[in-house]
C-alpha cells in the first residue's frame, strides 16, 4: 500500500466485501467508489476486519479524508464536508 | 429437551444478561463485583468533564493550544480517565466552520469526556441525516447557523473519538471558567447546538 | 432511516448499565473485543434487529459472540438460564 499526503486526492475503492461472504467493514457504504481528499494522517491501528473476527490484525494507517457532500448527494450546500476515518487498504490515489 | 442456538438468542436479553452473568461469575471469568465497580467508574464520566475542558480552552489560551494538539493529553488534564480509551481528537469551530460529530456506522461517542452516548445519537434518524441533511438535524434542537458558515460532518468510522471545542458566546466577558462551565451543554460538543447564555 | 430525532434525554436503566459494563469488562479481560461486538450486532437479522432495544443487541451479539467461541457452551448457558429462572 502507498503512503497518501495531506492535499493528495484519493479514491475509496468501488468493492463490497460483503456481497462475498460475513464480513465487518468501517469504509461507509456512501463513500464507496467516491472521490475525497487526505486532510491529515491519523495514525497507525489494528486493522477492525479482522479484530472482529479474533484474527491477529496487521496495524494500517489510518487517514483523514474529506469528501464534498455535494459530490456524495447531488444537492448539498457548496462549502460543507464531511470528514471520514478511513484505513489505508481502502484508499488509491486518484 | 435442549435449546439451539438461535433458540438461546431469543431468550428476552434481561433473562439472558442475568445468565450470562452468572455463568461468568460461576467459572471465574467476570465477578459481580467488578461489573458494579465498572458501572460506578462509567458512570463518574459525564458531559461536566468536557464542559471543564470547553471553558479551560475558552479561558487559557496555551492550554487550548494543547487541546487542539493531543485531546487525549489534555482531557486527561482535567481529570478524564484516558487510560486505555480510545484517542480523542477536538474540532475548534471557526467563525466559518461549525462541526457535528456522528457515528453512522454504530454510536462511537467521546465517553471519556461525555459519558455515555444520549439517546438520539444512537439512533437510526441521527445516524443516518447527520451526513445527509446536518442543517435539518440542526434544525431539530432549534439551531440554524448564520450565513456564512459552513459544516463539516465528522463521522466517527474508526479509532479516533471526536468532541467539538464551541465558540465562546459574546456577553461572556471576564467570566471564570466554573461559570463557563456552567452554560455547556452535552450538545454543544456534539455539534447539534450552539453554547447559549 | 430519515425520520425525525427523538431529541429527549433517555434515561439508562439497570439493565442498560449493567451490559455495558459487562461488554467493557470482556474487553479488559480479552474475551471479546468492542469490534467483535459490532460484528455480532451487524449480523442479527434485519427485521430482528429493529425489534430489540439498544442494549437488547448488545447482549445478543456478546451471547453469540462467547457462544461461538466457547468461552460459554450452549449447555450451560441453558443450565443457567433454568438457574436463574428458578432463583425467586
Amino acid at each position: 500500500m502507498i503512503a497518501l499526503a495531506p492535499g493528495q486526492v484519493v479514491r475509496v475503492r468501488d468493492d463490497w466485501p460483503e456481497a462475498r461472504g460475513p464480513v465487518h467493514i468501517r469504509t461507509p457504504h456512501y463513500l464507496r467508489g467516491r472521490t475525497g481528499t487526505v486532510r491529515s494522517i491519523l495514525g497507525r491501528f489494528p486493522n477492525p476486519e479482522d479484530l472482529a473476527f479474533a484474527r491477529p490484525a496487521p496495524s494500517l494507517t489510518l487517514y483523514h479524508v474529506a469528501f464534498d457532500p455535494a459530490s456524495l448527494w447531488g444537492d448539498a450546500r457548496s462549502g460543507d464536508e464531511i470528514l471520514v476515518e478511513v484505513y489505508e487498504s481502502w484508499l488509491e490515489a486518484a | 429437551m435442549s435449546l439451539t442456538e438461535t433458540e438461546l438468542l431469543h431468550v428476552p436479553g434481561e433473562a439472558l444478561l442475568v445468565a450470562i452473568r452468572d455463568l461468568l461469575e460461576a467459572k471465574g471469568i467476570v465477578s459481580a463485583a467488578e461489573i458494579a465497580e465498572r458501572i460506578a467508574i462509567t458512570d463518574a464520566a459525564s458531559p461536566a468533564i468536557g464542559a471543564a475542558i470547553v471553558a479551560r480552552a475558552w479561558t487559557d489560551p496555551e492550554y487550548r493550544t494543547r487541546l487542539l494538539t493531543n485531546g487525549s493529553a489534555a482531557a486527561e488534564e482535567m481529570g478524564a480517565s484516558m487510560r486505555g480509551a480510545p484517542p480523542l481528537g477536538v474540532l475548534e469551530n471557526t467563525e466559518s466552520v461549525h462541526h457535528l460529530v456522528v457515528c453512522t456506522l454504530c454510536s462511537c461517542y467521546p465517553r471519556a469526556v461525555l459519558g455515555y452516548p444520549p439517546f438520539w445519537f444512537k439512533s437510526a434518524g441521527y445516524r443516518a441525516r447527520a451526513v445527509r441533511d446536518p442543517r435539518g438535524v440542526l434544525a431539530e434542537w432549534g439551531t440554524t447557523l448564520p450565513d456564512g458558515v459552513s459544516i463539516r460532518v465528522v463521522d466517527s468510522t474508526a479509532d479516533y473519538r471526536w468532541m467539538v471545542l464551541p465558540r465562546r458566546p459574546p456577553g461572556t466577558e471576564g467570566w471564570n471558567a466554573d461559570r463557563l462551565a456552567a452554560i455547556l451543554r452535552e450538545g454543544d460538543m456534539v455539534g447539534v447546538t450552539v453554547p447559549s447564555l | 432511516m430519515c425520520e425525525p430525532v427523538d431529541t429527549e434525554p433517555h434515561e439508562l436503566s439497570e439493565f442498560d448499565r449493567e451490559v455495558d459494563a459487562l461488554r467493557q469488562m470482556l474487553a479488559m479481560k480479552r474475551l471479546m473485543s468492542v469490534d467483535e461486538l459490532r460484528r455480532g450486532i451487524e449480523a442479527i437479522p434485519e427485521a430482528e434487529y429493529h425489534a430489540l432495544t439498544y442494549y437488547q443487541r448488545w447482549i445478543r451479539s456478546i451471547a453469540e459472540t462467547l457462544l461461538r467461541k466457547g468461552v460459554i457452551t450452549a449447555a450451560e448457558l441453558e443450565a443457567a438460564l433454568a438457574d436463574s429462572g428458578t432463583r425467586a
